[in-house]
């Protein structure tokens, strides 16, 4: 890369977005922390932390990380592996239930 | 960032299969280094996940009730115990962090050095003030009995889960802010805008190097969202 090509990258991106991305995450962290606050339990606790949590990561990722405005060559690399990472907790899931169904069966009952 | 030469070539997955295809370089109008970044990141997302997944597997295959971590993170406020207290302070620390190197990105790009050099300070500070959050918050832990092998609350392996993780999340957090400052020193004294070439390197200094450095500092902030839910909120 030559010095003038430098010169004339300028970011096109106004201020306000990454205002309105920090003002969204304030509010969705906010709404995280009232999920605890007012004590939500079961599908309804599980399902709000995981759609705060994807909310606030896509925001962080797509905006402030410039995900959004980069070319598909740099976002498909990086965001294939995840599959990866579904792949290997629903593998582990699996085990868990697996390790606590015979902790169960060999703790408490000796096997019987 | 955009590219005057990068607007002609084709878009989306078309454009994808083009560019893998193409000569010399694959990712068109990315710097090198920020390349490297993001495949750091990556490797780091796989250790990171590791931890949280191996987490999930503990904590799922204990027979013994989990610590609340609602109670177990509470502070107690004029007599009130508050839920979670510290770590919604230290949440909302890292977004507004998160929030002025983003901003510091903006300004570096548009050469205006000095709002730039500030901002990556304030970030600096907002990331000290977090680690300092997390230091009390783990000798309070620490005092209160919590060990990697043995805790009051319930599960043995919550304490070795809780350490491990936010321990490690912690020194990407302090290493961060170490470079915070380098990089708040270097900005303000002008090596982007003179090019002065780097004290281990022999090439020139260049704004993109904030952006790098930002993309390392929102992805702490982004571990810290899973920690935080999955951690804390789970």
């Amino acid at each position: 890369m030559d010095k003038t090509q430098n010169k004339e990258q300028v970011t096109t991106h106004k201020i306000g977005i990454y205002l309105w991305i920090w003002g969204l995450l304030f509010v969705l962290s906010f709404f995280s922390y009232m999920v605890d606050w007012f004590a939500f339990q079961g599908l309804l606790r599980w399902t709000l932390i995981l759609t705060f949590m994807f909310l606030k990561a896509g925001l962080i990722m797509a905006f402030f990380m410039h995900l959004f405005w980069e070319r598909y060559a740099l976002v498909n690399v990086l965001l294939w592996p995840m599959t990866a990472i579904a792949c290997f907790i629903g593998l582990m899931a699996a085990e868990g239930k697996y390790t606590v169904f015979t902790r169960l069966l060999y703790f408490f009952t000796g096997g019987g | 960032m955009s590219d005057h030469t990068l607007d002609k070539l084709p878009g989306g997955f078309k454009g994808m299969a083009a560019d893998m295809g193409s000569d010399q370089t694959a990712f068109k109008g990315v710097q090198w280094g920020k390349v490297m970044m993001w495949i750091f990141l990556l490797s780091d997302t796989f250790i990171f996940s590791c931890f949280l997944i191996s987490y999930m597997k503990g904590r799922a295959s204990t027979v013994v009730d989990w610590p609340n971590p609602s109670e177990v993170f509470a502070l107690h406020v004029g007599g009130v115990q508050v839920p979670l207290l510290l770590i919604a302070i230290m949440t909302f620390v890292l977004i507004t962090s998160s929030g002025t190197m983003a901003l510091a990105v903006k300004y570096g790009y548009e050469r205006n050095r000095k709002m730039c050099g500030w901002l990556i300070l304030a970030t600096a500070i907002g990331g000290l003030t977090f680690v300092g959050m997390q230091a009390f918050e783990w000798s309070k832990l620490i005092h209160e009995g919590v060990r990697p092998w043995e805790n009051p609350f319930g599960a043995k392996q919550f304490g070795s889960f809780f350490f491990m993780i936010t321990g490690f999340h912690g020194t990407h957090v302090s290493i961060g802010v170490i470079f915070l400052f380098i990089f708040a020193r270097k900005t303000l004294r002008g090596d982007f805008d003179t090019g002065k070439r780097g004290f281990y390197t022999t090439m020139k200094s260049d704004y993109v190097a904030i952006e790098i450095l930002g993309l390392y500092w929102h992805f702490v902030d982004l571990v810290w969202v899973f920690i935080f839910a999955f951690f804390y909120l789970w």
